[in-house]
């Protein structure tokens, strides 16, 4: 089944290094407060020039014509760059789950003859500023011919619906079954049968920062830097090297300080490709910042999926099947991710139950929209809101109490590893461990569930309905296969952590010091960690899919171990003194117990002929199960279809803190962009593919108002027996069944079943509506 | 055509030629090099670009910078006494985990300093109110809440002079 190793001890305890388990302060605030930080919108280069993007107002159309020449003319103007400047072959490809005949649907960097979806690059603009660029982009005359638009999946998926993409069978970009056991034998044997369709909308990662790159030729060398980079400098750094036909040394990519990622940001987008490729035709430095219009309509989109689901219960609520009809609208075109997010959804659609009979299948369908990726939790947030609720319907249909049906399908403690009967991406999905039901029944206690559901049966007067609503769920964590790192100590006893992970603000710096901390014995304090240069860090892997603190911890974790036992075998022979009688300190290694007793860092520096430099690869095939339960408590005013979210509570078992108050933080971070995505966020079109939410006065994240205090259970009874560390990665948890837990609230408090997010005051008037 | 511009930044005096056009907060980042000012929507929805003017926090990507002639701007580069100290609501930012990608922090930094000047002992719906036009995308805000009343907190007990240390 799976390899499973040992937990490796500290060697220091964690309170005397701030090391794994400690509430470390972040080593990366300082600058951050201090308005210091290095975004790339702070980052210049001598003789830098700007880009601006004409992009396509149509979601449909043929390029006809492209006149120039006036914005040419305008003082400051030094290039404008159409498609057919371009080589023609350039696509950017699929880096995930890449399935056959996918690669028809790729996207070029920029339209050439078809747009197809209002915000896809058309023209570039390079100028002296930004406030030019703009101007001559104004000057740029291009001649659309409109082309009928399809922005419903379902509709798309008709014989006759027009079709997005020349020479291909259908809109269809993605087609595969997934399941395991006899399903047709499991509904032919059920007590009941429900069948629902279920619907998640658009939905998007929208960091605060905007996108950005700052791209520089260097023409004598022949070589390419790119400023900016994000989540994945490696990977990209070989895809523009593939792009470009170069040698991916001649390219290096540096990652700055990055203002939020959630999955979206730091993919090879089209811009990733036009400004290095602009910056070699202009030979000069160029700036390209993404503006809020842009980014809304340009970064990747999300979470779009329709499910045709039916469920086989038994009257006593054993689970005997499940079938799911998953379409997922993929936008205009197939991006980075290929089939990450629906393959996602269908391999993760089971949960924590035993399931005798599954089956699935997955369509990625292309509309005339933004082209879709990953969002926090992909696949996840989605099939936990389409399983979640369908369950609570099912304890409602048998008079069973929704917490009372989990229980008795929850997967037992003693099946670890569990094999899910799914696979994603040519891997079985085999749950790694787990206490499903203790963390449950710690929750309930913790937070006190029992009181909820009192407060919910108080007699209320007015217009206002209670509600409580629960949902558990599996995530999955340490995407990636392996990891890089570095640890080198020097002549003054600074520690230096190169690590192949990178920074999306969510703190892998302190989290990665305080591994090193734990297993070479020294202050996190006293230990900085690099990252995201593709010139300084031979290989990596980013830092997405909650990997970062499981693959890029384990490197650190063996690479801090080396180099330990290096300065240890050393110390010991200068000091005369056994290796477990030392101890690593600011000055040198001292002698346990008569510190006095010391050799300097920079003799044993001398005597290992130079810098301590250790490097630590670690590789796991196989993804860890972190899993949690969400509690609400809401109050909906059925006047106004307002919801005031009164309580909301997560339980996450991580398998093992590194640093309890930033898991802490990424949950409550997390369920806050699951409370979005539940009831706010929704990217909306007209009947022309025209997006109605490309401003924050229309795409509405939420504020603090929004946003109540979130209760937090954060346990380590299963550790991951996947890394020496236990640890399963943590970003993700938040944010995974915030839609289920809010819909299964709002759905007991009107008493309809709610079958679509998000949960808006229109929504809630259609509930009502049809219940009257 | 551009405009003669003088104001004060930070305590200093600044002098400037600007087109009419030129954003505030533009200006503040690149004729100055004061980066701490963020731009996250050029709307004056999300609150990154919030600065003093005049003591009162407003959005610099919502004024331009010939409107600043003459007035006393703040930005979060002015905020701590020196580079080598924070301000307390800094300390408490860090101490609370009160940030993640800290991009929106510098905006809503300003914004925090301004409520605690003329409501040194904030509710915590006060601070919420206040908060309530910053977005935040990271932290789902509660740490945010929490390092703002403990600030509070502090400064009441220790008298530490928020005003001082923001308007030299």
């Amino acid at each position: 089944m799976i390899p499973l190793v040992e937990l490796v001890p500290d060697v220091e305890p964690p309170t005397e290094v701030m090391g794994i388990g400690t509430s470390a302060p972040r080593l990366e605030d300082r600058p951050l407060v201090q308005g210091r930080g290095c975004f790339v919108g702070d980052f210049k280069r001598p003789g830098m020039l700007h880009a601006a993007i004409i992009r396509s107002p149509y979601a449909h159309a043929r390029i006809t014509g492209i006149e120039v020449s006036a914005a040419m003319a305008l003082e400051g103007v030094h290039d404008v760059v159409v498609g057919a400047d371009l080589p023609s072959d350039t696509l950017i490809p699929m880096r995930q789950f890449r399935v056959p005949g996918a690669e028809l649907f790729l996207q070029s960097p920029m339209a050439r003859d078809v747009v197809r979806y209002s915000g896809e690059p058309v023209a570039v603009v390079i100028a002296d500023s930004r406030y030019i660029a703009e101007d001559a982009a104004e000057l740029v005359e291009i001649d659309f011919e409109e082309l009928p638009v399809v922005l419903d999946a379902e509709v798309a998926l008709a014989a006759d619906a027009p079709r997005l993409h020349q020479g291909t069978p259908s809109n269809v970009a993605g087609d595969m079954v997934i399941g395991h056991g006899d399903v047709d034998q499991a509904f032919a044997s059920a007590d009941l049968v429900l069948e629902e369709v279920l619907r998640i909308q658009r939905h998007a990662a929208v960091p605060l920062e905007t996108r950005g790159l700052v791209a520089e030729f260097d023409e004598a060398e022949g070589s390419l830097t790119v400023w900016g980079a994000a989540k994945i400098p490696h990977v990209n750094k070989g895809i523009l090297a593939r792009l470009l036909g170069w040698e991916e040394r001649r390219i290096r990519l540096v990652e700055l300080h990055v203002g939020g990622g959630f999955g979206a940001r730091g993919e090879f987008y089209p811009e990733d490709y036009l400004i290095p490729f602009c910056a070699m035709r202009c030979k000069r430095p160029i700036a390209w910042i993404e503006d809020r219009d842009e980014n809304l309509r340009a970064m990747n989109h999300s979470r779009e999926q329709i499910h045709h689901v039916s469920v086989a219960v038994r009257a006593d609520g054993k689970f005997l099947g499940l079938k799911d009809e998953l379409i997922c609208d993929t936008g205009g075109y197939i991006r980075t991710h290929g089939m990450t997010v629906p393959a996602m959804a269908a391999a993760m659609m089971p949960g924590p139950y035993e399931w005798p009979a599954y089956h699935c299948h997955v369509q990625s369908v292309v509309t005339n929209k933004t082209p879709a990726g990953t969002y926090r939790s992909p696949g996840r947030y989605e099939a936990n809101f389409v399983r979640e609720r369908l369950l609570d319907m099912v304890a409602h249909r048998l008079g069973i109490d929704p917490v009372e049906l989990r229980r008795r399908n929850l997967l037992a403690e003693d099946v670890f590893p569990y094999d899910a009967g799914t696979t994603y991406d040519g891997h079985d999905v085999i749950f790694d461990s787990g206490k499903y039901e203790l963390l449950l029944d710690k929750s309930i206690e913790c937070f006190d569930v029992d009181a909820m559901r009192r407060w919910r049966d108080e007699p209320v007067q007015g217009p206002l309905r209670r509600g409580v609503g629960m949902a558990f769920f599996v995530e999955k964590a340490g995407p990636a296969v392996k990891e890089y790192a570095r640890v080198e100590v020097g002549a003054t006893g600074e520690v230096v952590v190169f690590s192949g992970t990178a920074s999306v603000g969510q703190g892998v710096e302190t989290v990665l010091a305080q591994v090193c901390a734990s297993h070479l014995g020294i202050p996190y304090e006293r230990i900085s960690v690099k990252h995201g240069d593709t010139a300084v860090i031979p290989e990596g892997m980013g830092a997405f899919g909650s990997r970062a603190a499981m693959l890029g911890g384990a490197a650190v974790m063996l690479a801090a171990r080396d180099v330990r036992e290096h300065v240890l075998k050393l110390a010991s022979d200068e000091l005369e003194a056994a290796p477990e009688d030392l101890k690593l300190a600011a000055g040198g290694v001292v002698v346990r117990g008569s510190e006095s007793k010391r050799v300097a860092w920079s003799r044993l520096v001398e005597l290992n002929g130079g810098t301590f430099k250790e490097e630590g690869r670690y590789s796991c095939e196989f993804l860890g199960y972190p899993y949690g339960v969400h509690f609400a408590a809401v109050e909906v005013d059925t006047e106004t279809g307002g919801i005031e979210i009164k309580k909301y509570a997560v339980g996450y078992d991580v398998g093992r803190c590194i640093n309890p108050m930033l898991i802490r933080g990424q949950i409550t971070g997390g369920a806050a962009q699951g409370i979005g995505g539940a009831l706010y966020e929704e990217f909306a079109f007209d009947p022309n593919g025209q997006p109605l939410a490309a401003s924050f006065m229309d795409y509405l994240l939420p504020t603090v108002q929004e946003v109540p205090k979130i209760d937090i259970l954060v346990t380590e009874d299963a550790p991951c027996p996947l890394n020496p560390l236990g640890v399963k990665g943590a970003g993700e948890g938040g944010t995974a069944a915030v839609g289920a837990a809010l819909a299964n609230a709002v759905s007991d408090a009107l008493g309809v079943e709610v079958t679509a997010l998000p949960l808006s005051p229109e929504r809630i008037a259609q509930l009502i509506g049809g219940n009257q | 055509m551009t405009v003669d511009i003088s104001l004060e930044v930070n305590g200093s005096r600044v002098q400037g030629s600007v087109e009419p056009r030129l954003l505030l907060a533009d200006f503040l980042r690149d004729e100055l090099g004061l980066t701490g000012t963020h731009v996250g929507c050029e709307h004056g929805v999300c609150g990154a670009c919030t600065i003093q003017l005049d003591g009162e926090p407003v959005r610099s990507c919502l004024m331009f910078a010939v409107q600043a002639r003459g007035h006393r701007v703040e930005t979060v580069e002015g905020l701590a006494p020196s580079p080598e100290e924070l301000h307390p609501l800094q300390q408490a930012f860090h101490e609370h985990h009160a940030l993640q990608c800290g991009f929106c922090t510098p905006g809503i930094l300003m914004t925090m300093e301004a409520l605690l000047r003329v409501t040194p002992a904030p509710t915590p719906e006060q601070v919420r109110t206040a908060l309530s036009g910053n977005l935040c995308r990271c932290t789902g805000y509660q740490n945010i809440v929490t390092a703002v009343l403990e600030t509070a907190r502090r400064l009441e007990r220790d008298g530490s002079p928020v005003e001082q240390a923001s308007a030299p």
